[in-house]
């Protein structure tokens, strides 16, 4: 591979030189390991507490419906007239609880977080190729993620026509209070995302191609970079997509065309619209929506990826395979968008061809669940938190995966489409397997990022509450779904059909606030160890790759010295010949030594 | 107000007092020489959690299935292409629990057999293209059954055969009702657009007065069907997009306001057989206990008992539509042809319901 850049000549004198205030290194920092601290509290933390905060309100109104409820009365105030949940603010917390997770928790603060805090560290690079469009990115990210907690509080309430927002219920203001103002914040704030998420990832897609250090070809790069990579050429193809729709959707909200509207009553009179279709809307929207699912899930498999080698002692499975799968995977979302549209009233053929590639997904994603169960074949594993997390995630993203086998097909779907089943799919496979690499990655690389090491006990209660609650939640849903019970229903009162369900439910609720609470126990010891943790060793978790040939200690530029060059592959642990269970990939190639992966 | 922030007040406390209890677990540690990094006991306790957690994996999995097991809809299909979806339902559940099964063991037992020991070497093994071969190659097999079986199955749903003279049949969708137009005597529906729509003539579906299809066209908000007749609908919504979920007969299309979209079925159960079925008479019995308990707990808060629950096929919409989402529902009806005629001879036909 020649595509290595020799980046020796010109990073010298980034890296001795001005003097830092508090504001350029605390708030409008250029580094990219201070802004993947601030994806890390702003995306990862607050909205996550946030979009958790909503989901189990979500859970207490379907457990126990249009009744008293004082948490009701203290957070949502006056939609929670006489503390019972209004049916509109309902719809508004689904919708934002949807957007929160899916955007700003799981692609701003995962992709934010750890791409930014690892590609620089883990192919040698002093640091993004552009300090600014990344803090730029940051702050803009920053903005909408204000402009999406402030529609909570306009007269008429927040988006409330779903993550989605399929026009005309999100285009019309009479036909929803949340399609008014709330609305138009929910575009603004998500048109600036995604100009923040394209910023993001344009840097990280020039960042891998320029900046790797000598000897770092892309064979040699950790599963967490390609991951990364393929992730922001995912998200550079697609966004954009999603940013065509909504000033599309603005411009019929706003100005009076009719993309997506045609031969519209409502309220009494006729609307002007005429020509428009929704169904155009759902294919623009999922263009993006699908591959979405695998800018969330891509992150946190190859972060996994990276723990499951570190802490088995042994090199990840397949490596090539894992490559060749990301590459296919990432090639195989873009044209499966149309198994959301099913029964969106499209042409029929057209659902044959989105069956077929879309069960032709499982294929690649088999490979990769397979190769991670062999890595851990004859192993010794080290059980860190953060391991525990990576083995959770496997496990999701199997059961979750393997309902996708329903719900990809066709015929199947016509029955579960919409109803709990497709929840509790999506929650598992995409949901809960993200969540559990976002944790996985915070435990892993705590070290790396505050100098000080995370608290095991704590992690390893957090992790077992976390993952038995996770299946009480989600794997009953898939049944009272099979039953034909429509998600985002206020209640389900008025169909004595569902009556059998109920019990279930708060069953389920009853998990999902365990879960809740069991978060705490994270935020303590994550907080807490910021500030007491035990001080970090180099290299905790005795791994193979650059970011731990760092100081402890941050510094602009990364390394003291030069740019550590690199000899090998990422995955030598345990190789034979050699003394330790890891070989760095400083380390050059002894004589008559084999790269024994190709 | 003063209960508001009573509630804030608590939710705090219990926070801070959850916060302490970790705060006492955690500085309970301190001493013990803690390098905060996996050793051999934590191998070892993780390691048996882990074959703890594949056993509450399995019995979550027979729990659901002895208690929820007879929720789904996976019998009692009332449509001619019910059971195909079934049977494809059936295989492809079978499919996922053996993988499920083996899978979930193979990677809990080996995060369990080879917990880390001090001193042991894992075994360097980086790559097999055998084994890679073979676990690309099964589930492309397996797959290309699935996708086999469930294209014939989707195309035998979705095509429309005009050979068989379906009875046509309009489902009209609005915030937050349904309504069904039959095309009458002639079984043609007359031309319709919401922008015909004259609520002082009681043109509520946009009706055009001066098709001669029109006139004989019926309004209704019970659906009736008869037995063993295909019916095709054609779906049309006048201000959002609705979903028309007919869960017993394996039915569901989206109504998108500017276009008519379609689907067809024929129901092979009229409503008064389906409740006479045992797994239905169980399910009614079993429903109606909850609804008895349920009805107690409100009489002694003086509020209405529930009424009694009698099985009846629904139509009801499935796509996120606003407020009153959650209760846009209509009745299905199934009968014989003969009570199906004499119910029709009672409509009032278009021509005539007009002011």
């Amino acid at each position: 591979m020649s595509a290595t850049v020799d980046t020796h000549n010109h990073d010298d004198h980034d890296v001795h030189h001005h003097k830092e205030t508090f504001v350029t290194k605390y708030i409008f920092s250029q580094d990219h390991k201070m802004i993947a601290k601030q994806y890390l509290i702003t995306g990862v933390i607050v909205m996550g507490i946030i979009g958790i905060l909503m989901s189990l309100m979500i859970r207490m109104q379907i457990a126990w419906p249009e009744q008293q409820n004082a948490v009701f009365k203290a957070l949502l105030g006056k939609w929670a007239p006489e503390g019972v949940m209004d049916a509109d603010i309902y719809l508004a917390l689904v919708t934002i609880h949807g957007t929160l997770m899916v955007f700003f928790v799981l692609t701003a603060g995962l992709s934010g977080t750890f791409s930014n805090l690892l590609i620089p560290l883990q192919i040698g690079a002093r640091d993004m190729a552009s300090g600014f469009l990344n803090m730029v990115s940051y702050w803009l990210f920053f903005v909408s993620c204000l402009i999406m907690i402030l529609s909570f509080f306009v007269e008429m309430g927040p988006a409330a026509a779903g993550w989605t927002i399929y026009p005309p219920l999100s285009a019309l203001p009479m036909a929803q209070p949340g399609s008014g103002t709330g609305m138009t914040l929910w575009l603004v704030s998500m048109a600036i995302f995604i100009a923040s998420s394209l910023l993001g990832s344009l840097n990280y897609i020039v960042t891998v191609i320029n900046l790797r250090t000598k000897g770092m070809s892309m064979t040699r790069m950790p599963l967490t970079i390609w991951a990364f990579f393929i992730t922001a050429v995912i998200g550079v193809i697609s966004f954009p997509v999603l940013l065509s729709a909504a000033l599309l959707l603005i411009m019929d909200r706003s100005f009076g065309t009719s993309f997506f509207l045609s031969d519209i009553f409502i309220q009494g009179e006729v609307l002007h619209y005429q020509g428009g279709s929704p169904v155009l809307y759902e294919h623009l929207f999922w263009f993006l929506g699908h591959p979405e699912v695998y800018i969330v899930l891509l992150p946190a498999l190859g972060i996994t990826s990276e723990i499951i080698a570190t802490n088995s002692r042994k090199p990840i499975f397949g490596y090539r395979a894992m490559i060749l799968s990301i590459l296919a995977i990432a090639f195989l979302s873009t044209i499966v968008w149309g198994h959301h549209m099913f029964v969106s009233g499209m042409n029929p053929f057209l659902g044959s061809v989105f069956t077929f590639t879309t069960l032709l997904i499982a294929i690649p994603s088999a490979v990769k669940a397979f190769n991670y169960i062999t890595t851990l074949w004859k192993g010794n594993l080290q059980m860190n938190p953060a391991m525990l997390f990576s083995i959770g995630l496997v496990s999701t993203f199997i059961t979750g995966g393997l309902t996708g086998i329903i719900l990809g097909d066709s015929a199947l779907d016509i029955n579960v489409h919409d109803t709990y089943f497709v929840v509790a799919h999506f929650h598992l496979v995409m949901g809960i397997s993200a969540l559990y690499g976002v944790f996985a990655g915070v435990y892993h690389w705590f070290p790396k990022m505050f100098g000080r090491m995370m608290n095991k006990k704590l992690g390893y209660l957090h992790f077992w509450i976390t993952a038995v609650c996770a299946y009480g939640v989600f794997f009953p849903m898939h049944f009272i779904g099979m039953a034909g019970l429509p998600r985002r229903y206020y209640t389900n009162s008025n169909f004595p059909l569902f009556d059998d369900t109920a019990d279930t439910q708060i069953v389920i609720t009853v998990f999902a606030l365990i879960a809740g609470v069991a978060q705490l126990i994270f935020l303590y010891n994550f907080f807490s160890s910021i500030f007491y943790g035990k001080k970090a060793p180099q290299n905790p978790w005795r791994s193979t790759t650059l970011e731990w040939t760092t100081p402890v200690e941050h510094i602009h530029g990364n390394w003291p010295g030069e740019i550590p060059h690199v000899y090998r592959w990422p995955y030598d642990y345990s190789k034979p010949g050699h003394d330790e269970d890891f070989v760095p990939q400083t380390v050059p190639m002894k004589e008559g030594e084999e790269e024994l992966h190709h | 107000m003063t209960t508001t922030l009573l509630t804030i007040i608590i939710v705090l406390f219990v926070a801070v007092a959850i916060w302490q209890l970790i705060k006492i677990f955690d500085l309970a540690q301190v001493g013990a020489s803690n390098t905060q990094i996996a050793d051999d006991k934590d191998n070892k306790m993780n390691g048996y959690l882990m074959m703890g957690f594949l056993a509450f994996i399995y019995i979550i999995t027979i729990l659901c299935f002895w208690y929820l097991g007879d929720l789904p809809l996976m019998s009692n299909s009332a449509s001619e292409h019910g059971p195909g979806i079934d049977s494809l339902m059936a295989i492809s559940m079978v499919v996922i629990f053996i993988v499920q099964t083996v899978t979930q063991f193979l990677l809990h037992y080996f995060a369990f057999k080879y917990r880390g020991e001090k001193g042991r070497k894992a075994l360097f093994y980086a790559d097999n293209n055998t084994l890679e071969a073979i676990w690309t190659g099964i589930p492309v097999v397996v797959l290309a059954g699935l996708i086999i079986y469930g294209l014939f199955t989707w195309n035998d749903i979705m095509n429309v055969d005009d050979q068989e003279d379906p009875l046509v049949v309009e489902l009209y969708a609005q915030q937050f009702n349904w309504k069904a137009r039959y095309g009458g005597e002639d079984n043609v529906l007359g031309k319709a657009n919401v922008r015909l729509i004259d609520l002082d003539r009681a043109n509520i579906l946009g009706v055009d007065e001066g098709d001669l299809n029109a006139q004989d066209d019926v309004i209704v908000t019970e659906l009736h069907l008869p037995v063993n007749r295909p019916v095709l609908f054609k779906m049309r919504s006048q201000d959002v997009l609705h979903s028309a979920y007919m869960p017993h007969f394996r039915a569901q299309m989206n109504c998108v306001p500017g276009m008519v979209t379609q689907f067809g079925f024929t129901p092979t159960v009229t409503t008064a057989e389906m409740r006479e079925t045992e797994a239905m008479k169980e399910k009614v019995l079993n429903i109606n206990k909850i609804r008895t308990e349920k009805s107690k707990d409100l009489t002694l808060n003086g509020e209405e008992p529930l009424e009694p629950y009698e099985f009846d096929y629904l139509l009801i919409c499935n796509k996120i539509c606003g407020k009153s989402h959650y209760n846009m529902q209509m009745k299905i009806i199934v009968e014989t042809e003969e009570e199906y005629n004499a119910w029709m001879a009672e409509q009032t036909t278009f021509a005539k319901s007009l002011n």
